[in-house]
């Protein structure tokens, strides 16, 4: 495999139903370049976690994902509201998502938490009125 | 240890409709796992073969795609729409509908031996 795998996908914002594709593609990608199931199924729940909220909190916004033979790298930037308070927003079952949301069986507050869980790092920057950034980075074992 | 149960085992058992995935009846599976809260299924990284829902949009088969789950319950009769459906076949998952409820459901299974991860 080349040194750097890049894939970039814009997400929509308007259809919460097509949520997931971008996710869906990358673990696809990831599966064929051989990483072990344990790794893609955590890089592939931390990316569709950030990529529900992108649609549910942000209009929609673009997914950069870098796999280099060190680590996979995801970049999730919107243009939303951006998040106020960081700290609280990482808090298990803190959440602002409308009831819509949560009838479609997110916006418990567990987006973000589930992100940190299964990310070896995530940093999230944000600022109101122009959006949110959110890195996460998956070690990869060297075999 | 556990030797798990068929696809084909679990309709049975839950007397219920399969949906899609036929060719997935023969298919073993050691776990399951049961919300409607998707977050909540992605709280836990390890594999979990079956999901049973109330819940009743695409996600929760995008949901089961990033788990690697190979047959989704919806539970309370409740049957999906032909979206649901066609995206459930093109990644290989089973889906069937029962209509017993959550609860009882799981216990059904459970007393078979599909158990949970704790």
């Amino acid at each position: 495999m080349p040194d750097v795998v890049r894939l970039h996908y814009d997400v929509d914002g308007e259809n919460f139903m097509a949520a997931g594709e971008a996710s869906s593609a990358v673990k696809n990608v990831l599966r064929r370049l051989g990483f072990g199931e344990d790794l893609v199924r955590r890089a592939a729940i931390c990316l569709y976690e950030g990529e529900i909220n992108m649609v549910i909190h942000a209009n929609g916004g673009a997914i950069d994902v870098s796999v280099s033979p060190q680590a996979i790298e995801m970049v999730l930037q919107d243009q939303g509201d951006g998040i106020p308070d960081i700290e609280q927003a990482m808090r298990e079952g803190f959440s602002t998502a409308s009831d819509r949301v949560r009838d479609l069986g997110f916006g418990a507050g567990m987006g973000l938490p589930n992100m940190r869980r299964y990310a070896d790092s995530l940093e999230v920057t944000s600022e109101p009125g122009k959006g949110t950034r959110v890195l996460m980075t998956l070690r990869i074992a060297p075999v | 240890m556990d030797t798990g149960i068929t696809i084909g085992e679990i309709q049975k058992l839950l007397n219920a409709r399969l949906l899609c995935g036929e060719t997935m009846l023969g298919t073993e599976v050691h776990s399951a796992y049961g919300a409607d809260l998707m977050s909540d299924v992605l709280a836990f990284v390890k594999e979990q073969s079956v999901l049973l829902t109330g819940l009743l949009n695409l996600q929760v088969v995008r949901t089961a795609e990033m788990m690697d789950m190979k047959c989704i319950v919806f539970v309370r009769g409740k049957v999906p729409d032909e979206a649901i459906l066609t995206l459930a076949e093109a990644r290989g998952i089973a889906v069937m509908s029962t209509d017993y409820r959550m609860y009882s459901a799981c216990g059904r299974l459970y007393a078979a031996g599909l158990v949970g991860l704790e």
